[in-house]
């Protein structure tokens, strides 16, 4: 099968790969990066659980065409922690018990991200908007919007 | 296999699109199409031009490049009639990939964003340089062969628009149905008024009937019933995982009879 040169920055660091024509980016961050945090879940833009962030705007990157990411920066989940230190929004993910089987957690944080960084301190609409692309089967959501919440530094009204 | 060719310009993309090739938008069709093993095409065809993602004033109306995202709408001034529309598509992720060409493309029960263009007098031009209205476009949308460049839409005043997307998941679902209204008032009286539904067919669609019932009244509780009462006139809803064809038809004077009384302002 035809391969295409792509060239994009992956979680802060300078990649070169050969992609299969017509490759998905999920494929290729899994298959060929070896990153395996972003997760295949439904493989239609529905669930949310392969997110990342492409020039630090939320993507849906099993419906992203690979080659398309030529010379942009890609971040995903496994890039969030400093060394061994967690991101806040896993911190808070972890202190919350926001994530039951954690399919969905990838794209969750993800998600949050973006949206963290872009206000700081949003309110619980807005997180529920953030997150409204993702779909977790397990936690009912509020346990997330808490964390997402808690991790911005806002109250969550969380009763610990 | 999958090839995947890329051009400069829209005119060069055209001209390169044979039996078995798609044109590739933001991805959340055709890639949808891939990821499922359709094997109708083995060929995309995508072009990198400007003037795709390009949104701007043209007299009365705005000319929206077909390649133009749901974010982009929502973020632009001049496109702010038709943010409460992209906001319903989908979360941010997918919002910053769908495209406003796709959705008018988009099988369904998609296709929520052609359904409000459609009451704004939207004509495609197409990048062999043809124009036709967006009616005409959807109704033989799966035989036209040409790229769709660009959209033009007449801007509305006031509260003359109004959008309703009704979805049994919330915050965010696909649409059981969607319903776009434009009402411009002459002398307190409805003129030229326009009602689209999205769901209710094979592809978004005017109601003639419900039209009809509105023309030359003024908007009160009489012509609103008058207009439920032939809400689903001469329609096909279909059945579907989200809704049968009887819910539809049942619920359908009940969005319908909201929207007018207001829900669904801007």
């Amino acid at each position: 099968m035809a391969k295409k040169p792509v060239r994009f920055t992956h979680n802060g660091r300078e990649t070169a790969i050969f992609a299969e024509s017509g490759s998905n980016l999920l494929d290729v961050l899994r298959r060929v990066v070896g990153d395996l945090s972003p997760k295949y879940g439904c493989g239609q833009g529905t669930c949310g659980t392969c997110i990342v962030l492409i020039d630090g705007e939320p993507h849906l990157s099993c419906l992203t065409l690979a080659e398309t990411v030529e010379g942009r920066k890609v971040d995903t989940t496994g890039g969030l922690q400093n060394g061994p230190d967690l991101h806040p929004l896993q911190k808070a993910f972890m202190e919350g018990f926001s994530a039951q089987c954690g399919y969905c957690t990838p794209g969750m944080l993800m998600a949050a991200k973006a949206l963290l960084d872009r206000n700081p301190r949003p309110t619980r609409e807005e997180v529920v908007e953030a997150i409204s692309g993702n779909l977790c089967r397990c936690t009912g959501y509020d346990p997330i919007v808490d964390a997402i919440l808690d991790a911005a530094g806002q109250t969550s009204g969380r009763v610990a | 296999m999958i090839t995947v060719e890329t051009f400069d310009t829209i005119a060069e993309a055209a001209r390169a699109m044979q039996d078995r090739t798609r044109y590739f938008g933001g991805g959340t069709l055709l890639m949808r199409a891939v990821n499922y093993g359709d094997q109708s095409f083995h060929r995309m065809v995508r072009a990198r031009d400007a003037s795709l993602r390009t949104i701007r004033r043209e007299g009365s109306r705005i000319l929206i490049g077909a390649g133009v995202t749901m974010s982009q709408i929502i973020a632009s001034p001049d496109t702010a009639f038709l943010a409460p529309v992209a906001r319903a598509i989908g979360g941010p992720a997918l919002r910053n990939m769908a495209t406003v060409g796709g959705n008018l493309f988009a099988p369904h029960p998609y296709g929520d964003f052609a359904t409000a263009l459609l009451v704004l007098d939207c004509r495609a031009r197409t990048a062999d340089g043809s124009d036709m209205a967006l009616e005409d476009l959807l109704s033989r949308r799966d035989s036209i062969r040409g790229i769709v460049a660009a959209v033009s839409v007449a801007r509305p005043a006031g509260d003359d628009f109004r959008f309703r997307k009704v979805s049994r998941v919330k915050p965010k679902g696909v649409s059981v149905m969607s319903i776009a209204a434009w009402m411009p008032r002459t002398g307190g009286r409805l003129k030229d008024v326009r009602v689209a539904y999205g769901a209710m067919g094979s592809a978004p669609a005017r109601v003639r009937s419900v039209e009809q019932a509105l023309e030359g009244r003024s908007l009160d509780s009489q012509t609103v019933e008058a207009a439920t009462r032939v809400a689903t006139e001469g329609l096909h809803p279909p059945d579907d995982a989200l809704a049968s064809a009887w819910y539809r038809r049942e619920v359908a004077p009940v969005h319908l009879r909201r929207l007018l009384f207001g829900d669904g302002r801007r």
